[in-house]
Protein backbone atom coordinates (compact mmCIF):
# COMPACT_ATOMS: atom_id res chain seq x y z
CA UNK A 1 0.00 0.00 0.00
CA UNK A 2 2.56 2.34 0.82
CA UNK A 3 4.37 1.16 -1.89
CA UNK A 4 1.70 2.15 -4.18
CA UNK A 5 1.11 5.55 -2.46
CA UNK A 6 4.74 6.45 -3.19
CA UNK A 7 4.32 5.88 -6.80
CA UNK A 8 1.67 7.82 -7.59
CA UNK A 9 2.99 10.50 -5.45
CA UNK A 10 6.13 10.61 -7.24
CA UNK A 11 4.01 10.02 -10.91
CA UNK A 12 2.14 13.53 -9.36
CA UNK A 13 5.68 15.09 -9.06
CA UNK A 14 6.65 14.12 -12.78
CA UNK A 15 3.52 15.48 -13.93
CA UNK A 16 3.60 18.84 -12.11
CA UNK A 17 7.15 18.93 -13.97
CA UNK A 18 5.85 18.00 -17.16
CA UNK A 19 2.61 19.52 -17.52
CA UNK A 20 3.88 22.81 -17.30
CA UNK A 21 7.24 21.94 -19.21
CA UNK A 22 4.95 21.52 -22.82
CA UNK A 23 2.94 24.16 -22.09
CA UNK A 24 6.40 26.32 -21.61
CA UNK A 25 7.31 24.37 -25.27
CA UNK A 26 4.34 25.41 -26.84
CA UNK A 27 4.62 29.10 -25.43
CA UNK A 28 8.24 28.75 -26.28
CA UNK A 29 7.05 28.29 -30.14
CA UNK A 30 5.16 31.29 -29.75
CA UNK A 31 7.53 33.93 -28.17
CA UNK A 32 9.89 32.72 -30.60
CA UNK A 33 7.83 33.85 -33.47
CA UNK A 34 6.46 36.64 -32.30
CA UNK A 35 10.58 37.95 -31.15
CA UNK A 36 11.73 36.61 -34.49
CA UNK A 37 8.81 38.78 -36.22
CA UNK A 38 9.72 41.95 -34.27
CA UNK A 39 13.46 41.41 -35.17
CA UNK A 40 12.25 41.58 -38.60
CA UNK A 41 9.95 44.45 -37.99
CA UNK A 42 7.27 42.31 -38.76
CA UNK A 43 3.87 41.59 -36.01
CA UNK A 44 4.27 37.49 -35.82
CA UNK A 45 1.43 35.46 -35.44
CA UNK A 46 -1.59 37.58 -34.39
CA UNK A 47 -5.14 35.68 -36.03
CA UNK A 48 -5.43 32.88 -33.21
CA UNK A 49 -7.30 34.00 -29.92
CA UNK A 50 -6.16 37.84 -28.77
CA UNK A 51 -2.51 38.94 -29.82
CA UNK A 52 -2.48 35.38 -31.36
CA UNK A 53 -1.91 33.94 -27.68
CA UNK A 54 -3.83 30.10 -29.11
CA UNK A 55 -1.68 30.05 -31.61
CA UNK A 56 0.43 27.32 -30.06
CA UNK A 57 -2.86 25.52 -29.37
CA UNK A 58 -3.82 25.84 -32.64
CA UNK A 59 -0.60 24.42 -34.20
CA UNK A 60 -0.76 21.83 -31.57
CA UNK A 61 -4.12 20.67 -32.55
CA UNK A 62 -3.36 20.72 -35.59
CA UNK A 63 -0.36 18.36 -35.00
CA UNK A 64 -2.72 15.91 -33.63
CA UNK A 65 -4.81 15.46 -36.01
CA UNK A 66 -2.28 15.33 -39.00
CA UNK A 67 -1.41 11.44 -40.15
CA UNK A 68 1.63 9.84 -39.31
CA UNK A 69 3.09 9.07 -42.23
CA UNK A 70 5.52 6.05 -42.08
CA UNK A 71 7.15 6.21 -45.69
CA UNK A 72 7.32 2.68 -47.58
CA UNK A 73 11.09 1.38 -47.23
CA UNK A 74 11.39 2.85 -43.57
CA UNK A 75 11.68 0.41 -40.82
CA UNK A 76 8.39 1.28 -38.95
CA UNK A 77 10.09 -0.17 -35.65
CA UNK A 78 12.61 2.01 -35.17
CA UNK A 79 10.98 4.76 -36.93
CA UNK A 80 8.06 4.83 -34.61
CA UNK A 81 10.66 4.14 -31.33
CA UNK A 82 12.97 7.11 -32.97
CA UNK A 83 10.87 10.00 -31.86
CA UNK A 84 10.64 8.13 -28.26
CA UNK A 85 13.65 7.93 -28.00
CA UNK A 86 14.91 11.42 -28.77
CA UNK A 87 11.65 12.86 -26.47
CA UNK A 88 12.62 10.69 -23.13
CA UNK A 89 15.84 11.80 -22.40
CA UNK A 90 15.25 15.01 -22.56
CA UNK A 91 12.23 14.48 -20.39
CA UNK A 92 14.17 12.54 -17.77
CA UNK A 93 16.80 14.87 -17.64
CA UNK A 94 14.32 17.31 -16.17
CA UNK A 95 14.65 14.86 -12.90
CA UNK A 96 17.36 16.70 -11.84
CA UNK A 97 16.79 19.94 -12.19
CA UNK A 98 16.08 21.96 -8.54
CA UNK A 99 13.41 24.63 -8.66
CA UNK A 100 14.23 25.66 -5.58
CA UNK A 101 16.13 25.13 -2.36
CA UNK A 102 14.14 21.96 -1.35
CA UNK A 103 12.53 21.80 -5.02
CA UNK A 104 13.60 19.04 -6.61
CA UNK A 105 12.49 15.70 -7.77
CA UNK A 106 15.67 13.92 -7.53
CA UNK A 107 18.18 14.72 -4.91
CA UNK A 108 21.17 12.80 -6.83
CA UNK A 109 24.41 13.40 -5.56
CA UNK A 110 26.09 12.65 -9.72
CA UNK A 111 23.04 15.04 -11.16
CA UNK A 112 25.90 16.98 -13.46
CA UNK A 113 26.88 13.70 -14.62
CA UNK A 114 23.50 12.11 -15.57
CA UNK A 115 22.50 15.61 -17.36
CA UNK A 116 25.74 15.02 -19.21
CA UNK A 117 24.58 11.54 -20.11
CA UNK A 118 20.97 12.38 -20.56
CA UNK A 119 21.43 15.34 -23.36
CA UNK A 120 24.31 13.34 -24.80
CA UNK A 121 21.80 9.90 -25.28
CA UNK A 122 19.65 12.15 -26.92
CA UNK A 123 21.69 11.55 -30.73
CA UNK A 124 20.32 7.88 -30.79
CA UNK A 125 16.98 8.96 -31.39
CA UNK A 126 18.45 11.12 -34.22
CA UNK A 127 20.39 8.66 -35.52
CA UNK A 128 17.61 6.49 -36.07
CA UNK A 129 15.58 8.77 -36.95
CA UNK A 130 18.23 9.49 -39.69
CA UNK A 131 18.69 5.74 -40.70
CA UNK A 132 15.28 4.17 -40.53
CA UNK A 133 13.73 7.17 -42.51
CA UNK A 134 14.97 5.69 -45.57
CA UNK A 135 15.91 9.10 -46.46
CA UNK A 136 19.24 10.05 -47.93
CA UNK A 137 18.61 13.89 -46.49
CA UNK A 138 17.72 12.43 -43.02
CA UNK A 139 21.13 10.34 -43.46
CA UNK A 140 22.94 13.24 -43.70
CA UNK A 141 20.94 15.30 -41.25
CA UNK A 142 21.69 12.70 -38.66
CA UNK A 143 25.32 12.35 -39.32
CA UNK A 144 25.99 15.80 -39.05
CA UNK A 145 24.05 15.68 -35.69
CA UNK A 146 25.85 13.30 -34.32
CA UNK A 147 29.37 14.67 -35.05
CA UNK A 148 28.22 18.25 -33.76
CA UNK A 149 26.56 16.93 -30.54
CA UNK A 150 29.67 14.50 -30.01
CA UNK A 151 31.74 17.39 -30.11
CA UNK A 152 30.10 19.85 -28.62
CA UNK A 153 29.35 17.43 -26.03
CA UNK A 154 33.48 17.42 -24.70
CA UNK A 155 33.49 21.83 -24.98
CA UNK A 156 30.92 21.15 -23.01
CA UNK A 157 31.76 18.43 -20.46
CA UNK A 158 34.83 20.23 -19.90
CA UNK A 159 33.11 23.31 -19.15
CA UNK A 160 30.65 21.39 -16.79
CA UNK A 161 34.27 20.44 -14.63
CA UNK A 162 35.03 23.90 -14.34
CA UNK A 163 31.55 24.58 -13.06
CA UNK A 164 32.11 21.13 -10.66
CA UNK A 165 35.48 23.00 -9.45
CA UNK A 166 33.84 25.91 -8.56
CA UNK A 167 31.30 24.39 -6.92
CA UNK A 168 32.90 21.88 -5.06
CA UNK A 169 30.07 19.45 -6.08
CA UNK A 170 28.12 17.24 -8.51
CA UNK A 171 24.49 17.84 -6.95
CA UNK A 172 22.81 20.70 -8.30
CA UNK A 173 21.40 22.30 -5.61
CA UNK A 174 25.09 22.38 -3.64
CA UNK A 175 26.03 24.30 -7.02
CA UNK A 176 23.53 26.59 -6.51
CA UNK A 177 24.07 26.92 -2.69
CA UNK A 178 27.98 27.92 -3.32
CA UNK A 179 27.27 30.65 -5.16
CA UNK A 180 24.94 32.00 -2.30
CA UNK A 181 26.22 35.85 -0.99
CA UNK A 182 25.28 38.05 -3.95
CA UNK A 183 24.83 38.59 -7.79
CA UNK A 184 28.75 39.34 -7.50
CA UNK A 185 29.08 35.31 -6.00
CA UNK A 186 27.66 33.58 -8.55
CA UNK A 187 29.94 31.95 -11.01
CA UNK A 188 29.69 33.93 -13.98
CA UNK A 189 32.42 35.96 -13.09
CA UNK A 190 35.18 33.79 -12.33
CA UNK A 191 34.08 31.05 -14.60
CA UNK A 192 32.97 33.45 -17.50
CA UNK A 193 35.20 32.37 -20.55
CA UNK A 194 33.56 29.08 -19.38
CA UNK A 195 29.93 30.33 -19.01
CA UNK A 196 30.24 31.83 -22.79
CA UNK A 197 31.99 28.30 -23.83
CA UNK A 198 28.55 26.47 -22.25
CA UNK A 199 26.06 28.45 -23.75
CA UNK A 200 27.42 28.53 -27.30
CA UNK A 201 27.90 24.73 -26.60
CA UNK A 202 24.63 24.45 -25.34
CA UNK A 203 23.01 26.57 -28.44
CA UNK A 204 24.97 23.60 -30.66
CA UNK A 205 23.63 20.49 -28.54
CA UNK A 206 20.13 21.45 -29.27
CA UNK A 207 21.00 21.69 -32.98
CA UNK A 208 19.98 25.64 -32.49
CA UNK A 209 20.58 28.65 -34.89
CA UNK A 210 23.20 29.05 -36.14
CA UNK A 211 24.23 25.52 -35.39
CA UNK A 212 21.00 24.12 -36.76
CA UNK A 213 22.92 21.86 -39.69
CA UNK A 214 21.26 19.06 -38.67
CA UNK A 215 17.82 20.59 -40.07
CA UNK A 216 19.78 22.97 -42.58
CA UNK A 217 16.27 23.88 -44.25
CA UNK A 218 18.71 25.03 -47.18
CA UNK A 219 20.59 22.09 -47.59
CA UNK A 220 18.64 19.02 -46.84
CA UNK A 221 14.95 20.16 -46.28
CA UNK A 222 14.67 19.69 -42.59
CA UNK A 223 17.12 17.12 -41.52
CA UNK A 224 16.77 13.74 -39.49
CA UNK A 225 12.77 14.77 -39.09
CA UNK A 226 11.89 15.48 -42.74
CA UNK A 227 10.39 12.17 -43.02
CA UNK A 228 8.11 12.77 -39.82
CA UNK A 229 4.70 14.04 -39.52
CA UNK A 230 1.97 14.19 -37.21
CA UNK A 231 2.63 13.43 -33.58
CA UNK A 232 6.31 11.89 -34.57
CA UNK A 233 7.34 15.25 -35.47
CA UNK A 234 5.63 17.02 -32.72
CA UNK A 235 7.83 14.51 -30.91
CA UNK A 236 11.10 15.52 -32.09
CA UNK A 237 9.77 19.63 -32.10
CA UNK A 238 8.38 19.13 -28.18
CA UNK A 239 12.08 17.32 -27.40
CA UNK A 240 13.86 20.35 -29.22
CA UNK A 241 12.26 22.90 -27.51
CA UNK A 242 12.10 20.98 -23.97
CA UNK A 243 16.22 21.21 -24.67
CA UNK A 244 16.47 24.76 -25.34
CA UNK A 245 14.37 25.32 -22.24
CA UNK A 246 16.84 22.82 -20.21
CA UNK A 247 19.75 24.07 -21.50
CA UNK A 248 18.77 27.95 -20.08
CA UNK A 249 17.78 26.48 -16.78
CA UNK A 250 20.86 24.97 -16.17
CA UNK A 251 22.67 28.23 -17.61
CA UNK A 252 20.98 29.79 -14.75
CA UNK A 253 21.41 27.38 -12.63
CA UNK A 254 25.50 26.89 -13.17
CA UNK A 255 26.90 30.72 -13.94
CA UNK A 256 23.38 32.37 -12.14
CA UNK A 257 22.90 31.37 -9.00
CA UNK A 258 19.67 29.57 -9.81
CA UNK A 259 16.60 30.59 -7.91
CA UNK A 260 19.25 32.95 -5.32
CA UNK A 261 17.91 36.39 -5.62
CA UNK A 262 19.68 38.40 -7.80
CA UNK A 263 19.37 41.57 -4.86
CA UNK A 264 21.11 39.85 -2.30
CA UNK A 265 23.07 41.48 -0.25
CA UNK A 266 21.90 44.97 -1.73
CA UNK A 267 19.96 46.78 1.37
CA UNK A 268 16.18 47.84 0.83
CA UNK A 269 16.19 45.92 -2.29
CA UNK A 270 16.72 42.66 -0.73
CA UNK A 271 14.14 43.41 2.15
CA UNK A 272 11.96 44.65 -0.88
CA UNK A 273 12.14 41.74 -3.27
CA UNK A 274 12.26 38.78 -0.61
CA UNK A 275 8.63 37.78 -0.94
CA UNK A 276 9.71 36.53 -4.41
CA UNK A 277 10.06 32.63 -4.05
CA UNK A 278 12.96 31.30 -6.17
CA UNK A 279 11.19 29.45 -8.57
CA UNK A 280 10.73 32.65 -9.78
CA UNK A 281 13.70 33.97 -9.90
CA UNK A 282 15.33 30.68 -11.29
CA UNK A 283 12.59 30.63 -14.25
CA UNK A 284 13.40 34.89 -15.02
CA UNK A 285 16.97 33.71 -15.40
CA UNK A 286 16.42 30.96 -17.59
CA UNK A 287 13.69 32.99 -19.58
CA UNK A 288 16.17 35.27 -20.28
CA UNK A 289 18.52 32.81 -21.88
CA UNK A 290 15.41 30.97 -23.50
CA UNK A 291 15.23 34.69 -25.25
CA UNK A 292 18.94 34.91 -25.40
CA UNK A 293 18.23 31.64 -27.84
CA UNK A 294 15.55 33.14 -30.12
CA UNK A 295 18.05 36.29 -30.57
CA UNK A 296 20.77 34.18 -31.50
CA UNK A 297 18.82 32.67 -33.74
CA UNK A 298 16.58 36.10 -35.50
CA UNK A 299 20.55 37.59 -36.01
CA UNK A 300 22.81 34.97 -37.19
CA UNK A 301 23.51 33.09 -40.28
CA UNK A 302 24.06 29.62 -40.71
CA UNK A 303 27.71 28.23 -39.80
CA UNK A 304 29.25 26.03 -42.34
CA UNK A 305 29.67 22.54 -40.93
CA UNK A 306 33.67 22.59 -41.31
CA UNK A 307 33.55 25.84 -39.12
CA UNK A 308 31.21 24.17 -36.29
CA UNK A 309 33.71 21.90 -36.55
CA UNK A 310 36.81 23.91 -36.24
CA UNK A 311 34.74 25.81 -33.41
CA UNK A 312 34.22 22.75 -31.25
CA UNK A 313 37.38 21.05 -31.75
CA UNK A 314 40.31 23.91 -32.27
CA UNK A 315 38.66 26.74 -30.08
CA UNK A 316 36.19 25.64 -27.46
CA UNK A 317 38.38 23.00 -26.16
CA UNK A 318 41.41 24.59 -25.69
CA UNK A 319 39.98 27.35 -23.97
CA UNK A 320 38.43 25.38 -21.62
CA UNK A 321 41.03 23.52 -20.99
CA UNK A 322 43.32 26.88 -20.80
CA UNK A 323 40.84 28.26 -17.91
CA UNK A 324 40.45 24.97 -15.76
CA UNK A 325 44.39 25.60 -14.70
CA UNK A 326 43.91 29.69 -14.19
CA UNK A 327 40.51 28.04 -12.24
CA UNK A 328 42.58 25.80 -10.51
CA UNK A 329 45.35 28.53 -9.38
CA UNK A 330 42.36 30.91 -8.68
CA UNK A 331 40.58 28.45 -6.51
CA UNK A 332 43.75 26.87 -4.61
CA UNK A 333 44.58 30.57 -4.08
CA UNK A 334 41.25 31.85 -2.84
CA UNK A 335 41.75 35.01 -4.90
CA UNK A 336 38.54 37.18 -4.34
CA UNK A 337 35.32 35.68 -1.90
CA UNK A 338 34.32 32.98 -4.31
CA UNK A 339 35.93 29.67 -2.86
CA UNK A 340 36.35 30.93 0.57
CA UNK A 341 37.44 27.87 2.77
CA UNK A 342 38.38 25.85 -0.19
CA UNK A 343 42.01 27.29 -1.06
CA UNK A 344 45.31 25.46 0.30
CA UNK A 345 45.18 27.68 3.58
CA UNK A 346 42.15 25.59 4.09
CA UNK A 347 43.95 22.56 3.18
CA UNK A 348 46.56 23.22 5.24
CA UNK A 349 44.06 23.90 8.68
CA UNK A 350 42.57 20.78 7.94
CA UNK A 351 45.93 18.63 7.95
CA UNK B 1 49.87 42.91 -35.46
CA UNK B 2 46.53 42.56 -37.31
CA UNK B 3 46.77 38.52 -36.48
CA UNK B 4 46.80 39.80 -32.93
CA UNK B 5 43.47 42.13 -33.37
CA UNK B 6 41.87 39.58 -35.23
CA UNK B 7 42.43 37.63 -32.76
CA UNK B 8 40.82 39.81 -30.21
CA UNK B 9 37.59 40.43 -32.46
CA UNK B 10 37.13 36.89 -32.38
CA UNK B 11 37.86 36.29 -29.25
CA UNK B 12 35.70 39.12 -28.01
CA UNK B 13 33.43 38.31 -30.68
CA UNK B 14 32.87 41.92 -31.48
CA UNK B 15 31.22 41.50 -34.44
CA UNK B 16 28.40 38.82 -33.02
CA UNK B 17 27.58 41.82 -30.58
CA UNK B 18 27.45 44.02 -33.25
CA UNK B 19 25.11 41.61 -35.07
CA UNK B 20 22.83 40.85 -32.33
CA UNK B 21 22.69 44.92 -31.13
CA UNK B 22 21.44 45.66 -34.65
CA UNK B 23 18.49 42.78 -34.38
CA UNK B 24 17.95 44.44 -30.42
CA UNK B 25 17.53 47.99 -31.86
CA UNK B 26 15.12 46.14 -34.68
CA UNK B 27 13.24 44.42 -31.75
CA UNK B 28 11.61 47.76 -30.85
CA UNK B 29 11.49 49.61 -34.21
CA UNK B 30 8.51 50.36 -35.37
CA UNK B 31 6.54 47.16 -37.93
CA UNK B 32 5.63 47.45 -41.31
CA UNK B 33 3.22 44.81 -41.55
CA UNK B 34 0.34 45.40 -43.18
CA UNK B 35 -2.59 43.09 -42.15
CA UNK B 36 -4.05 41.54 -45.63
CA UNK B 37 -7.98 41.37 -45.06
CA UNK B 38 -8.35 44.43 -43.07
CA UNK B 39 -5.22 46.83 -44.46
CA UNK B 40 -4.28 47.02 -48.33
CA UNK B 41 -1.05 48.23 -49.58
CA UNK B 42 -2.20 51.49 -51.85
CA UNK B 43 -2.82 50.23 -55.25
CA UNK B 44 -1.90 52.04 -58.85
CA UNK B 45 -5.16 52.67 -61.24
CA UNK B 46 -3.50 50.90 -63.57
CA UNK B 47 -3.07 47.62 -61.24
CA UNK B 48 -3.35 44.49 -63.54
CA UNK B 49 -5.79 42.04 -62.00
CA UNK B 50 -8.18 39.69 -62.98
CA UNK B 51 -9.82 40.71 -66.37
CA UNK B 52 -13.33 42.23 -67.54
CA UNK B 53 -15.34 42.79 -70.40
CA UNK B 54 -16.91 46.12 -70.21
CA UNK B 55 -20.37 47.28 -72.05
CA UNK B 56 -21.50 50.59 -72.90
CA UNK B 57 -23.83 52.67 -70.71
CA UNK B 58 -26.46 51.58 -72.64
CA UNK B 59 -25.99 48.06 -71.90
CA UNK B 60 -24.56 47.07 -75.44
CA UNK B 61 -21.15 44.68 -75.15
CA UNK B 62 -18.03 46.50 -76.63
CA UNK B 63 -16.25 43.53 -78.01
CA UNK B 64 -16.25 43.48 -81.88
CA UNK B 65 -14.44 40.53 -82.38
CA UNK B 66 -11.84 41.70 -83.96
CA UNK B 67 -9.65 39.51 -82.13
CA UNK B 68 -6.23 41.89 -81.33
CA UNK B 69 -5.90 40.75 -78.06
CA UNK B 70 -6.10 37.06 -78.74
CA UNK B 71 -2.88 38.03 -81.11
CA UNK B 72 -1.20 40.15 -79.16
CA UNK B 73 -1.16 37.75 -75.91
CA UNK B 74 2.34 36.50 -75.49
CA UNK B 75 0.61 33.50 -73.44
CA UNK B 76 -1.73 32.66 -75.83
CA UNK B 77 -4.12 32.67 -73.12
CA UNK B 78 -7.13 34.52 -74.96
CA UNK B 79 -9.32 32.34 -77.58
CA UNK B 80 -12.30 33.87 -79.31
CA UNK B 81 -14.53 32.73 -81.93
CA UNK B 82 -16.63 35.52 -84.08
CA UNK B 83 -19.94 35.22 -85.68
CA UNK B 84 -23.09 37.38 -86.84
CA UNK B 85 -25.45 37.88 -83.38
CA UNK B 86 -28.60 36.31 -84.49
CA UNK B 87 -30.83 39.43 -83.46
CA UNK B 88 -28.91 41.87 -85.29
CA UNK B 89 -26.14 40.52 -87.34
CA UNK B 90 -23.48 42.31 -86.15
CA UNK B 91 -19.99 40.81 -85.54
CA UNK B 92 -19.45 39.50 -82.13
CA UNK B 93 -17.59 37.23 -80.29
CA UNK B 94 -19.78 33.95 -79.71
CA UNK B 95 -16.53 32.46 -77.57
CA UNK B 96 -14.31 34.66 -75.64
CA UNK B 97 -11.89 32.89 -72.85
CA UNK B 98 -9.23 33.63 -70.72
CA UNK B 99 -6.91 30.76 -69.33
CA UNK B 100 -6.35 32.43 -65.97
CA UNK B 101 -3.78 29.97 -65.43
CA UNK B 102 -1.61 30.47 -68.85
CA UNK B 103 -2.44 34.66 -68.24
CA UNK B 104 0.81 36.71 -67.12
CA UNK B 105 -1.00 39.68 -66.43
CA UNK B 106 1.16 42.09 -68.70
CA UNK B 107 -1.71 43.73 -69.73
CA UNK B 108 -1.07 43.81 -73.67
CA UNK B 109 -4.50 42.70 -74.24
CA UNK B 110 -6.33 45.81 -72.42
CA UNK B 111 -3.58 48.18 -74.69
CA UNK B 112 -4.69 46.58 -77.71
CA UNK B 113 -8.26 46.85 -77.92
CA UNK B 114 -9.66 50.00 -80.06
CA UNK B 115 -12.82 49.98 -77.70
CA UNK B 116 -11.67 49.39 -74.08
CA UNK B 117 -13.50 46.18 -73.76
CA UNK B 118 -11.49 44.05 -72.44
CA UNK B 119 -9.56 45.70 -68.95
CA UNK B 120 -7.56 44.31 -66.05
CA UNK B 121 -9.23 45.18 -63.02
CA UNK B 122 -7.69 46.12 -59.61
CA UNK B 123 -9.14 42.70 -58.31
CA UNK B 124 -6.07 40.26 -57.60
CA UNK B 125 -7.99 38.30 -54.50
CA UNK B 126 -9.45 35.43 -56.30
CA UNK B 127 -9.50 32.11 -56.73
CA UNK B 128 -10.97 28.32 -58.23
CA UNK B 129 -12.25 25.73 -56.36
CA UNK B 130 -12.90 23.14 -59.44
CA UNK B 131 -10.59 22.12 -62.43
CA UNK B 132 -11.52 23.87 -65.37
CA UNK B 133 -12.96 27.05 -63.10
CA UNK B 134 -9.42 28.97 -64.49
CA UNK B 135 -11.21 29.15 -67.91
CA UNK B 136 -13.07 32.12 -67.73
CA UNK B 137 -15.91 32.29 -70.12
CA UNK B 138 -17.43 35.60 -72.20
CA UNK B 139 -20.49 35.27 -69.51
CA UNK B 140 -18.19 35.45 -66.26
CA UNK B 141 -16.02 38.74 -67.38
CA UNK B 142 -19.04 40.23 -68.79
CA UNK B 143 -20.41 39.73 -65.14
CA UNK B 144 -17.18 41.12 -63.51
CA UNK B 145 -17.09 44.14 -65.89
CA UNK B 146 -20.93 44.86 -64.91
CA UNK B 147 -19.89 44.24 -61.20
CA UNK B 148 -17.01 46.58 -61.43
CA UNK B 149 -17.85 49.38 -64.02
CA UNK B 150 -18.13 51.75 -61.51
CA UNK B 151 -14.29 51.42 -60.44
CA UNK B 152 -12.91 50.14 -64.25
CA UNK B 153 -14.53 53.67 -65.24
CA UNK B 154 -12.82 55.66 -62.93
CA UNK B 155 -9.31 54.17 -63.05
CA UNK B 156 -9.41 54.31 -66.96
CA UNK B 157 -10.69 57.88 -66.64
CA UNK B 158 -7.65 58.61 -64.09
CA UNK B 159 -5.37 56.87 -66.54
CA UNK B 160 -6.60 58.97 -69.84
CA UNK B 161 -4.27 62.09 -69.12
CA UNK B 162 -1.25 59.66 -69.65
CA UNK B 163 -2.29 57.82 -72.64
Amino acid sequence: MQLITEGLWIVAKIAMILLPLVLAVAYTTYAERKLIGYMQMRIGPNRVGPKGWLQPIADVVKLLMKEVIVPSGANKTLFLLAPILFIAPSFAAWAVVPFDAELVLADTNAGLLYLLAMTSIAVYGVIIAGWASNSRYALIGSLRSASQIVSYEIAMGFALVGVLMAGGSMNLGDIVAAQNGSALHWFWIPLFPILVIYWISGVAETNRAPFDLPEGESEIVAGFHVEYAGMAFALFFLAEYANMILISILTALFFFGGWLNPFQGIPYLEAATDWVPGTIWLLLKAAWFLFMMIWLRATFPRYRYDQIMRLGWKVFIPVTVVWLIVLTFWIKLEWGWWFDGRGIAALGGAS
Amino acid sequence: MSKWKHYFKSYFLTELRAGLWLTWKHLFKRKVTVQYPEENTPQSPRFRGIHALRRYPNGEERCIACKLCEAVCPAAAITIEAGPRESDGTRRTTKYEIDMFKCIYCGFCEESCPVDSIVETRIFDYHFEKRGDNILTKEQLLAIGDRYEVMIAQDKAEDAPYR
